[in-house]
């Protein structure tokens, strides 16, 4: 560092050996810890040609996954986007007691293990769990079928929405939506016209991570899904099929599409807090 | 829950909607979990929780996680100082790129991980010769646990980081500060509340992480074995009771994080007055 006096380095920063070291030291692990495994996605997916990689996309059984990957995110969005909503309604723009306790209560699904999700799923709703024996007498399967995918999956996400938008609301002042209430619209016209454009780009940031989660959810799927193959394997699922038989070329496929799915959720992601940063609020947070 | 007067309407509506789904999706089977081990009762969640394997299973979770937070601590803050104040280029890929671990699943970077360290792997080859083994051993669980946990120091620590004003450092400097001195006296207490939610976040995910483990631990009972993998091995089996025993003390450990981080919150608050 003594330099420092000679080349005038600004008072606030590190002398430039400190910087170029750091950012080398810091820059390297990161290639290796981040970039690399991404890396090896597509390379061990591409190992035996784009052909067979594409074969083993066409699979019966891999476009049954995707599919149902794709089935379970569709019925889980909407649920959770419109639960997510009803939350912020409730806790931006309004005091009432309980408020933090509901806040954290929201937030649980966070500190609580996938594995744990699935099997407190498995308990209320598996055959000798609670609502075990109602279930079998009215016919209705929810463990080992669609309706567990989706509950596993909604409380895995169920956070997402939510955490995204209570800031947002919370800082827009009431007085646009009250002042279409003064004009004689409704509560729904209301929502329509005044309250979801404020906050739409903030929706779709919460909905685009919600979706990210949703279709890559391992541990509380694997737990009830029972892993019935064409049935109840979504993508993640049957990548871990596919890699414990071996089939690499065909898991690695698989995780491919779904690294890709990733790869465009970060893009959209970087776009929307690039050019709609100040009305996201997560430009502060994961 | 009492509402303060509001003109707003659905009020009873949005948090009518909020509650009944909150406690569908969430509460209710947590519910079920607590209810599970109520009816077993304390002696038999005990006695299942007292066995070796399950032992060390906990244990190692707790271990694995507490190292890659940690790591994570220190590189993550390092990470985000050279995003918040450097520039070069390929600068904003970076960035993007440290949200990785949000996106990708958890069953491809397990699959990637182990095919990197694997000893015939481009990582793995490289490092067996130095009799380095990552794959299939401890270090590969930590290995994986970095990789989730890393965005949560480097997303908590970055903009506090943007928000120190320069005066601050400039002020340290004119009273006769080294650059070492400001950055640990001035710098650093700033960012001390930000680097241990940081850390807590990413201590609470790693704890319960499953997808991106069990490929790489190799699963070794009482070695390389995760208690989440062996609650799924006992719910293979079918045996409901020990799966709960071990999930009851999982939720234990993350409901003792998450108090922790609010008590760290609150005392670095009333120790530091701002943030």
């Amino acid at each position: 560092m003594a330099d420092t006096a000679l080349h005038a380095t600004p008072v606030t920063t590190e002398a430039r050996s400190v910087r170029l070291a750091l950012s080398s030291v810091v820059l390297a692990l990161t290639a290796v810890l981040l970039l690399a495994p991404l890396a090896v996605v597509f390379a061990e997916a591409l190992r035996a040609g784009p052909l067979a990689s594409l074969q083993a996309i066409g699979q019966p059984d891999a476009l049954a996954a995707i599919r149902l990957t794709l089935l379970v995110a569709a019925i889980a969005l909407p649920l959770n986007a419109a639960a997510g909503l009803a939350a912020a309604w409730a806790i931006a723009k309004f005091d009432f007691r309980g408020k933090a306790l509901l806040i954290t209560l929201i937030d649980v699904p966070f500190s609580v293990s996938p594995v744990v999700a699935g099997l407190a799923l498995v308990l209320l709703y598996g055959s000798g769990g609670v609502l075990g024996d109602w279930l079998k007498a009215h016919d209705l399967k929810i463990v080992f079928a669609l309706p567990g995918l989706v509950l596993a999956t909604l409380f895995i996400t169920f956070p997402f929405v939510a955490r995204e938008l209570i800031p947002v609301m919370a800082e827009q002042s009431r007085a646009e939506e009250e002042a279409a209430l003064t004009l004689g619209a409704s509560g729904w016209r209301m929502l329509r016209t005044v309250t979801l454009p404020n906050v739409r780009w903030a929706l779709l940031y919460g909905v685009l991570l919600c979706n990210a989660r949703a279709m890559g959810e391992f541990g509380a799927v694997a737990v009830i899904s029972g892993k019935i193959r064409g049935q109840t394997t979504t993508m993640p699922i049957l990548i871990e099929m596919l890699y414990n038989e071996y089939l690499s070329t065909a898991a690695f496929s698989m995780a491919a599409l779904l690294a890709t799915l990733a790869l465009v959720t970060l893009a959209l992601k970087s776009f929307l807090e690039w050019r709609h940063a100040d009305l996201l609020a997560a430009t502060r947070r994961h | 829950m009492l509402r303060t007067s509001s003109p707003l309407p659905g009020f009873p509506l949005a948090l009518g909607l909020l509650l009944s789904a909150l406690s569908v999706v969430v509460l209710l089977p947590l519910a079920a979990l607590l209810g599970k081990g109520l009816a077993m009762g304390p002696g038999q969640v005990l006695h299942h929780l007292g066995s070796a394997r399950v032992g060390a299973a906990l244990l190692l979770s707790f271990r694995a996680a507490l190292i890659a937070a940690l790591f994570n601590l220190v590189f993550g803050a390092a990470l985000a100082w050279v995003l918040a104040r450097y520039r070069f280029p390929g600068r904003r890929l970076i960035d993007a790129a440290v949200d990785l671990p949000f996106a990708l699943p958890t069953a491809v970077a397990g699959i990637a991980l182990t095919t990197l360290y694997a000893p015939n792997g481009a990582f793995g080859r490289l490092l067996e010769p130095l009799g380095l083994h990552i794959a299939y051993t401890e270090a590969g669980i930590w290995l994986a646990l970095i990789f989730v946990g890393l965005p949560f120091v480097v997303r908590t620590v970055q903009p506090v980081i943007d928000e120190i004003a320069p005066e601050w450092e400039e002020a340290s400097a004119t009273l006769g500060a080294s650059r070492w001195t400001t950055l640990r006296r001035v710098v650093l207490p700033v960012l001390s509340p930000a680097l241990m939610t940081g850390f807590a976040l990413s201590l609470a995910r790693s704890v319960g992480e499953y997808g991106s483990v069990i490929f790489i631990a190799g699963n070794l009972p009482g070695k390389t074995e995760i208690a989440p993998l062996l609650i799924v091995i006992r719910l293979e089996e079918y045996d409901y009771d020990a799966a709960t025993a071990i999930g009851l003390a999982m939720l234990g450990i993350s409901f003792g994080m998450l108090l922790l981080i609010n008590a760290t919150q609150v005392w670095t608050r009333r120790r530091i007055g701002h943030v």
